[in-house]
């Protein structure tokens, strides 16, 4: 997959809204970079060079994950998400390096394909989330089979005379060092963004010098006015799929004149699909103690059982619900944090709850739909303050 | 359980009906017409022998505090309006209802025309009449209520000399809820008395405080404290389901003596069960729990496809499932046994039936009786399945009370029916592998969108149920006994003569349900029924005719018949007969979903109810089908998943019907039924992110309206 420049979105104006319109939009399948800031210049396979030039230019480059490059043989012997999908073959037994999402999520399903899989985690897993629902979901794939190696990182991975990859890793509380061997590594330490190659030095674009990714504003807008950057590879924006389609159509609409609206990150649902899902909207807890105080939040909660875990002595100590609002009255929902079966389901319309402004009690006015994971958020009675037993019994 | 009939038919009648039962003669109609404090209970029914009224008065005392007090009662009303009854019942609830003791039975016009704001005069009485009715529904179901502001010294004094008395009171401060000015108001319409504090005990008005302290130098006080001691609770429930069940917890947590009757009446082929009622043991759980038996298999086959290499043939085993079903269910039982012994609710498996006011005759399966009385009653009796009244039917058919605990696999099944009962029940019983017929007489899933209805037929026919439309059962015959025999059913066209024969294994019917309302005694307190459906006609507050008796749950006339209704209905109307809460049951935007193998989730209005309602050109229709994702790599349909959205134009594109027909339908509808209790429009949807990759993204990039006729098929990510 080559980084191109999402280029030339110039006078004919695409909103993308129709199917017709995708004919009207040239591809050209050619590696882009920066040649002036109105200028950008394609490099296909064979080393033709093209010149575009466009009023308007939108950077849509992504990101690909990070090789930790100072880890010896973490480049010939490891690979990343964008393999694992691709493998002709079973990895057979794994080390997923990092704590991410992206981590988590292929571990937890190589683990269900009966795969021996280890995640070796340096400090916390899923940073950015909700950090006590972050741990259920970690326990839970412990609990499935998956092993952890928390607070550990590698030093180095050497392949044997038999194909299978050593990895030395060293404790960081012991500081002693530690080996095991493995038939696949994959990192999954992060994702960094695709601007080195675009020469944005020439257009004029900044970057953060940290994350190499293009500093932007409400609007898209780089340092550059007539320069954009959407998705992964702008600063501070959730690396999402549906976020990157929205702020490219609002900002097809806005550069068309057909509206002005910006694109609101706040309240960006998500769900992270490891064994048991964990859906989320919203602010965590630990932002919304941050942002209005501990005494201004009311954190309703739930542990409950999925009536098809019954059934199936399926362990729910997990299965766990979560919704972050501020105390007083009408108690605003701030978050949202669902995890068990069916994670994205059940969050997709709370999102637009949330979005319209919803209060606690809106949600528990609604009516639950029986039997269903999803009714257990509207009978989230017992808040953390109150100290009572969040475990639900019953029906 | 839930009737699609009752989802959209608006509850109009119950408010009618209210003040027609309520009313007295002339003066019914307004707010004052609906006076239901009583000047003493029962007076002749119960063994102790209320005062007259003229010992209300404490001998030598100056009668200066009220006119409550002092006036005559009023004249015995008129015999029952409306109920066809013997007089004598009619009449007894309506000595009951008399009024509060020299109140005028009619306001002065004056005073209410300056009460109601011009142009919303009507729904400003009708909420006069609804805080009127929420305060004598505290008065009534308090032994001691006290109307007082919690700064007013005279009413600190009350208060402490009932807490030195060791009474407890109920106390509602005027200055700490939003409508207390109302409050006061209506209050002195009632009573006649403007201040605060005014006092209640036992349902007689006491008057301020001077009064009150004279009544207890008199004795007159401990007098009307005493007379409590008549009923023996405060509150029987008859009907051990959801709803029931809710109500009796709720007011025992708010310190009420509560006892719940419940009996299960052998289903003709003999099944009975334990507490919880029809959702616990015949219904929603069981239901999903064989869907979700059925989605497994389903699975399975999927799993094929995503690399599973498996080589034992696989079969399903109904024995199995049904016993860890039934496990399952019967820790549910325990499990609310135990949540009414931990609560201090009496719990009396016998059928309960009314012999008198506030009288229950309780039968247990010995057939021993035993009498108890309480102040209030809730009947939450459920319903049971309906049978043809065809040649066979009870003798061979089953119904769902019997499916999820048949001991044997049902084999070959010919389903009856075209309700989500049967739609449900026929899809689990295919998806694990056994070959079945629905036979419907007309539309499927009656009051659901039809649209969305034939949709979910259509899956189920293209995945190996067969239908036969137009056709209905008249004779069943036993072939063969055993477990499963064989039956042959006879049908008959309902277009023409034509008649079909088939043999089966087991016949369920499916075909509807009745409320078990007639045999409980309701007759004996005039309870009105509606005679042709037996369910019973409640106001908006979940009130019966007779006002010490509520009803919730799926009797209710009109109303739904889904669990969390009558678990929220049950849970509100407890809080309200006992802590002076205010919120009722919300019937509107419920949500739903039919669990058919492939599931239907729906909130708001079908199209057809909608277009009724608003007319069609006011209506944009947003729709689309759509392929999940887990579907593309297991080679299942393509555009057959469907998502439509009804918005009203001219309510700024909101959303009124929500229907999505896919995988886990049930969760996703869940939240989009939040955000519509939250004003959800066609531009917030837009406005909001999707999760990808879900099936509920979907409803955050409907484009294709309905009326522009355009293709909606799928075409990748």
């Amino acid at each position: 997959m080559p980084p191109t420049t999402a280029g030339p979105s110039s006078r004919s104006c695409m909103t993308g809204e129709e199917p017709t319109h995708s004919q009207k939009v040239k591809y050209f399948n050619i590696k882009a970079g920066f040649v002036n800031e109105h200028t950008v210049c394609g490099v296909a396979k064979d080393g033709k060079e093209t010149l575009l030039s466009a009023e308007h230019i939108v950077i849509a480059t992504g990101g690909r994950p990070r090789y930790p490059t100072h880890i010896e043989g973490a480049l010939e012997y490891g690979i990343t998400s964008d393999d694992i999908f691709w493998l002709k073959e079973s990895p057979g037994k794994t080390l997923v390096v990092g704590a991410s999402y992206v981590a988590l999520e292929c571990a937890g399903f190589l683990t269900g394909l009966g795969l021996d899989t280890t995640v070796m985690i340096r400090s916390i897993p899923l940073r950015g989330f909700d950090q006590q629902m972050s741990s259920l979901v970690t326990e839970y794939m412990a609990s499935q089979g998956t092993r952890f190696l928390r607070g550990c990182t590698p030093s180095r991975v050497r392949r044997r005379p038999d194909g299978q990859l050593q990895v030395t890793w060293e404790d960081l509380t012991s500081g002693k060092e530690d080996m095991g061997t493995f038939n696949t590594v994959l990192w999954a330490t992060g994702r960094i963004p695709e601007t080195r190659s675009l020469n944005l030095e020439k257009a004029g674009v900044n970057v953060n010098p940290n994350s190499q990714k293009i500093l932007v504003d409400a609007q898209e807008t780089t340092s550059i006015p007539h320069i954009y950057a959407i998705g992964d590879v702008a600063e501070g924006r959730p690396e999402l799929t549906p976020t990157a389609i929205m702020a490219g159509k609002l900002l097809a609409q806005r550069l068309c004149g057909q509206s002005s609206d910006v694109m609101d990150y706040d309240n960006v649902p998500t769900t992270v699909f490891t064994p048991l899902e964990y859906g989320c909207v919203g602010l965590s807890e630990e932002e919304a103690v941050a942002r209005h105080g501990e005494e201004h939040v009311e954190v309703y909660h739930a542990y409950y059982k999925p009536l098809e875990f019954t059934v199936a002595e399926r362990d729910a100590s997990q299965c766990y619900i979560k919704m972050v609002c501020l105390r007083k009255p009408p108690q605003l929902v701030l978050g949202l944090h669902f995890l068990g079966p069916n994670a994205g389901e059940v969050t997709q319309g709370f999102a637009l709850g949330i979005k319209c402004g919803a209060s606690y009690v809106q949600v528990m006015r609604t009516v639950g739909i029986h039997p269903t994971c999803a009714e257990e958020v509207a009978k989230l009675r017992i808040s953390k303050r109150s100290g009572l037993d969040p475990t639900v019994t019953g029906c | 359980m839930k009737s699609p009939g009752g989802q959209e038919r608006p509850s109009s009648h119950a408010r009618g009906g209210a003040g027609r039962r309520r009313g007295r003669g002339g003066a019914s109609g307004g707010p004052a017409g609906l006076v239901g404090v009583r000047s003493y209970p029962f007076a002749g029914q119960f063994p102790a022998p209320p005062p007259a009224s003229g010992s209300l008065n404490c001998p030598g005392q100056a009668r200066s505090d009220t006119a409550a007090l002092a006036q005559p009662p009023p004249p015995p009303p008129p015999p029952a309006q409306t109920s066809p009854g013997p007089v004598k019942m009619g009449a007894v609830p309506n000595r009951r209802l008399g009024s509060v003791r020299g109140v005028p039975m009619s306001s002065p016009p004056g005073r209410r025309a300056r009460l109601s704001s011009p142009g919303t005069g009507r729904s400003s009485s009708e909420a006069r009449e609804e805080l009127r009715r929420r305060l004598l529904g505290l008065i009534e179901s308090n032994r001691v209520m006290i109307f007082s502001k919690s700064y007013c010294p005279h009413s600190a004094r009350v208060k402490e000399l009932f807490s030195s008395l060791g009474v407890e009171c109920n106390i509602l401060e005027l200055d700490r809820v939003d409508d207390g000015a109302n409050v006061q108001e209506v209050l002195s319409e009632i009573t006649n008395q403007k201040t605060v504090p005014n006092i209640f005990v036992n349902k007689v008005h006491m008057g301020g405080c001077d009064r009150t302290f004279q009544a207890h130098q008199c004795g007159l006080l401990q007098k009307l404290l005493q007379e409590d001691a008549a009923f023996e609770y405060d509150l029987i429930v008859i009907g051990g389901g959801s709803g029931g069940l809710a109500c009796a917890q709720e007011a025992a947590i708010l310190g009420k003596k509560v006892m719940v009757l419940d009996f299960v009446v052998p289903s003709p082929q003999g099944t009975s069960w334990g507490l919880g009622g029809t959702c616990v043991n015949v219904g929603c759980v069981p239901k999903k729990l064989m869907h979700q038996a059925a989605l497994l298999g389903q699975a399975l086959s999927d799993a094929r496809k995503f690399g599973w290499e498996y080589s034992q043939q696989v079969k399903h085993n109904w024995e199995t499932m049904t016993e860890a079903i039934q496990n399952h269910i019967g820790s549910l039982n325990w499990g609310y046994r135990l949540s009414l012994r931990e609560k201090a609710v009496a719990y009396v498996n016998s059928y309960g039936e009314f012999v008198e006011h506030h009288k229950i005759k309780a039968t247990n399966r010995k057939g021993q009786e035993t009498y108890y009385t309480a102040a209030k009653f809730v009947l939450a009796t459920g319903e049971r399945p309906r049978y043809l009244g065809i040649q066979g039917d009870k003798e061979y058919c089953i119904t769902s009370d019997d499916l999820f605990s048949l001991p044997y696999c049902p084999g070959k099944t010919l389903v009856v029916g075209a309700s989500y009962v049967a739609l449900e029940c026929a899809g689990f019983l295919a998806g694990i592998g056994l070959d079945v017929t629905v036979m419907v007489r007309s539309v499927l899933l009656r009051g659901f969108d039809q649209e969305m209805a034939e949709k979910v037929g259509s899956y189920m026919e293209q995945h190996g149920v067969k239908f036969l439309r137009k056709f209905v059962p008249v004779m069943v015959q036993q072939l063969e006994k055993g477990s499963p025999g064989k039956l042959k059913v006879v049908a008959k066209s309902t277009e023409g003569p034509e008649t079909i024969e088939e043999v089966y294994n087991t016949v369920l019917l499916a075909i509807g349900r009745d409320s078990c309302t007639r045999k409980i005694g309701l007759e004996k307190i005039g309870v009105k029924i509606n005679e042709k459906s037996g369910k019973i006609p409640v106001n908006d507050v979940e009130q019966t005719n007779v006002p010490y008796v509520y009803a919730v749950g799926d009797i209710l006339e009109g109303k739904l018949e889904l669990t969390p209704v009558a678990i929220q209905a049950g849970k509100l109307l407890a809080r309200r007969l006992f802590a002076g809460c205010l919120e009722k049951c919300d019937y509107v935007n419920v949500p739903t979903t039919v669990f058919a193998p492939l599931e239907y989730g729906c909130c708001g209005l079908s199209e057809e109810k909608a277009i009724e309602v608003y007319k069609k050109e006011n209506l944009e229709v947003y729709h689309t089908l759509f392929w999940p994702l887990e579907w593309t790599v297991a080679s299942r349909d393509n555009n057959t998943c469907y998502a439509k959205i009804i918005c009203n134009k001219f309510d700024n594109y909101r959303v009124i019907g929500f229907h999505v027909l896919g995988p886990n339908a049930g969760e996703i509808t869940q939240g989009f039924a939040a955000a519509m209790k939250c004003g959800l429009t066609k531009q917030l949807l837009d406005d909001t992110i999707g999760i990808h990759p879900t099936c509920g993204e979907v409803f955050t990039t409907l484009e294709i309206t309905k009326s522009s006729g355009l293709d909606i098929t799928q075409k990748g990510c």
